[in-house]
């Protein structure tokens, strides 16, 4: 009998140790839209944190453990976001560099917030996020205020005169982004010819822009994703409008001109200065480029995430949630955008959102 | 004035083709074994994916002839297509047939998840656009300033639409498959005792059904470029309410419904607000539903004893 129990008892000790042996690694995760119109920017996500993943590990990994990547699917669906959040919170995981949508990055947040995840979203602009978010709430991109301040006095000085439609499909980011140009653009003076909602997810946009052609519109801004943005450009050309597209952060991948095609010519968006232009960023894209990887839009934004997390938990000395929290937000920290301070919110403190214009199949800053 | 109008009624007459057409395929099904095959609007979304595969590999193979590109793509798209309608039938539906109601039921819910599932795995989550074929088009007129045009696309649309339903009305009138469809539809258990083979008969109406909406998949990667693994659910949504405004189980009433539907959107987001087209379609549903419950078209089941 007392053999058994020994014998019972060092099993225990052994799954335990096996146990304790698993737990040496740390699971941090990124989510974002792995599937739907938005997959393109899942692919970024995923790629950027794949490499940070793969280059931290290599270096030594954080206070000697390993990092594991696990990879979340919200399909930029507000309801699926909260259900891969608890799932992530289940697999214990760490950290959260995600999401993409502002949609799905805010109901998220509260479930990371009360299961002790840390979030640093490489992409969700809406400034709610961070305005409402909890003490676990960071974001490495800049805020939809900033980025509609830059693009209202743009619409304002360059395009004097003409006639602005100001179009939005009605999600936490593409209406607040719409907003806040909108805002912008008549603190100039300017007032929009024409303010309109268009439901996302569909193809046919040609009522729309036949209203648009009808009130001599020259100049669309959108807030809204790349998909119903290129179907618009290219429904407009279709029916012989000449228009300026304007948009936001949300263009920023090559998906945006295979959908819009030349109507796509000349099109205009805000996004920060080019990261991958950067000194900081040089060794990174050339790791990039030789997989065959065009780090575009926000893939450097989501290596930089989890650079920055893997920085402050080697300096809090821990990965618990509060601490590395507390760590993020009293230091600088340099990644591949560049050194990064983050404000008592947990927004960024310096954001530089430019122009850049659409040629012949890729964007370049104007 | 008029020329807004008519650029609207233009937008408005394409849309809903490709919605009549998708119906079409709802309604025949539902007329003959009296259930909604909700994977139908996949079988669209694979119609478009196989054009689209169709039209790479045909450029890839050198044919840069646009007219014949697209003829052959849309019979690749349709003969392949009417496979799957085939084989959903055989495996899905005809095992359960003479089960409970709700079981076919279950069944096409789950034949529409695998199908999408099995799109995102075969061909990728991402959107999959194609330049336009047919650049251009035609310049109609012009008043105030406003040219409306038409692209050829959309030309293309209605004509193929109408040929094809032509067609499809000539094969239910006038052959003998469409009188032993017919004949289905009416009473199953009487056509069989009259000789009419019903298994071969309901397999034609899926195989028919499919293809039509093939041809709709086709046309909508044509006239929007762009695709991808879930627009089978918001075309399938929209061509399901047409069918039933027009009549479920009515052929003419599901184009009609398609047409209405897609007029209505178009109308109400060219004189109201953009945002509330779909409160509008859905209310004018609701509407007729109230003072017509068959539909527009539809018939009243006649009570058997």
């Amino acid at each position: 009998m007392l053999r058994r129990t020994l014998v019972a008892s060092a099993a225990v000790l052994a799954v335990t140790f096996s146990g304790a042996a698993a737990q040496a690694q740390i699971r941090i995760a990124t989510v974002g839209p792995m599937t739907g119109s938005n997959a393109t920017f899942g692919s970024q996500l995923k790629a950027g944190a794949e490499q940070a993943v793969a280059d931290i590990n290599k270096a030594g990994g954080v206070n000697g453990q390993q990092l594991v990547l696990e990879i979340g699917d919200d399909a930029c669906d507000p309801k699926q976001a909260v259900s891969v959040a608890n799932q992530m919170a289940s697999r214990k995981v760490a950290f959260v560099a995600g999401h993409f949508c502002s949609s799905s990055s805010i109901p998220a947040n509260k479930v990371y917030a009360e299961e002790g995840i840390l979030q640093i979203t490489p992409a969700s602009t809406n400034p709610k996020l961070t305005d409402e978010g909890g003490w676990n709430t960071f974001r490495v991109c800049g805020r939809d205020d900033q980025q509609g301040i830059v693009a209202g006095n743009y619409l304002a000085k360059e395009f004097k005169g003409k006639k602005i439609a100001i179009l939005n499909d009605n999600t936490a980011y593409g209406k607040g982004l719409a907003d806040e140009t909108k805002k912008s653009l008549n603190g100039n003076g300017v007032t929009e010819a024409m303010y309109a909602a268009y439901t996302p997810g569909e193809r046919d946009y040609s009522a729309i822009v036949s209203r648009m052609k009808q009130a001599g519109i020259d100049v669309i801004y959108i807030g809204g994703y790349h998909t119903e943005t290129g179907l618009i450009a290219r429904q407009a050309q279709e029916q012989g409008m000449k228009v300026t597209i304007v948009g936001g952060d949300a263009l920023a991948t090559n998906e945006f001109w295979q959908i819009a095609g030349p109507a796509g010519e000349n099109a205009l968006m805000t996004f920060p200065s080019d990261p991958q232009k950067r000194p900081t960023a040089n060794a990174v894209v050339a790791e990039f480029k030789a997989k065959g990887v065009d780090p575009e839009g926000y893939t450097l934004y989501t290596y930089a995430a989890i650079q920055v997390w893997a920085e402050a938990a080697k300096k809090a000395g821990s990965t618990d949630a509060k601490k590395v929290a507390a760590a993020l937000h009293s230091g600088t920290w340099s990644s591949v955008l560049g050194d990064i301070t983050f404000d008592k919110k947990g927004d960024v403190t310096k954001s530089d959102y430019v122009f850049y214009v659409w040629k012949n199949g890729k964007y370049a800053e104007m | 004035m008029v020329a807004y109008a008519l650029q609207q009624l233009i937008n408005g007459v394409t849309l809903g083709m490709i919605y009549g057409l998708i119906a079409v395929g709802y309604t025949m099904v539902y007329g003959i074994i009296g259930m909604i095959n909700f994977a139908h609007g996949d079988v669209f979304m694979i119609g478009a994916f196989l054009s689209l595969i169709s039209l790479t590999l045909l450029g890839a193979f050198g044919l840069t002839f646009v007219p014949l590109a697209l003829a052959l793509t849309l019979v690749l798209a349709v003969a392949l297509a009417a496979l799957y309608g085939w084989t959903l039938e055989r495996v899905a539906y005809r095992p359960l047939r003479g089960s409970f109601r709700l079981a076919p039921l279950i069944s096409a819910i789950g034949m529409s998840i695998v199908l999408q599932q099995y799109i995102q795995i075969a061909q990728g989550a991402k959107n999959k656009p194609i330049l336009p074929p047919l650049p251009g088009g035609l310049r109609l007129m012009e008043s105030d300033g406003l040219v409306v045009q038409v692209t050829w696309t959309r030309l293309l649309i209605v004509v193929v639409t109408l040929a094809v339903l032509g067609a499809f009305t000539w094969l239910v009138s006038a052959t003998p498959l469409g009188r032993a469809m017919r004949a289905c539809e009416q009473d199953t258990k009487m056509a069989a005792l009259l000789g009419i083979n019903v298994d071969r008969t309901i397999s034609f109406t899926f195989v028919i059904g499919a293809a039509l909406a093939a041809v709709a998949g086709f046309m909508f990667l044509l006239n929007y470029g762009v695709i991808d693994f879930f627009i089978g659910f918001v075309a399938g949504v929209k061509a399901f309410t047409a069918a039933v405004l027009g009549g479920i189980g009515s052929l003419p009433g599901a184009v009609l419904g398609g047409l209405l539907i897609g007029l209505i959107e178009t109308f109400w987001s060219a004189y109201f607000s953009v945002e509330y087209k779909d409160v509008a379609a859905f209310s004018i549903l609701i509407l007729v539903l109230i003072f017509m419950p068959t539909g527009l078209l539809g018939r009243k089941d006649v009570e058997k004893v």
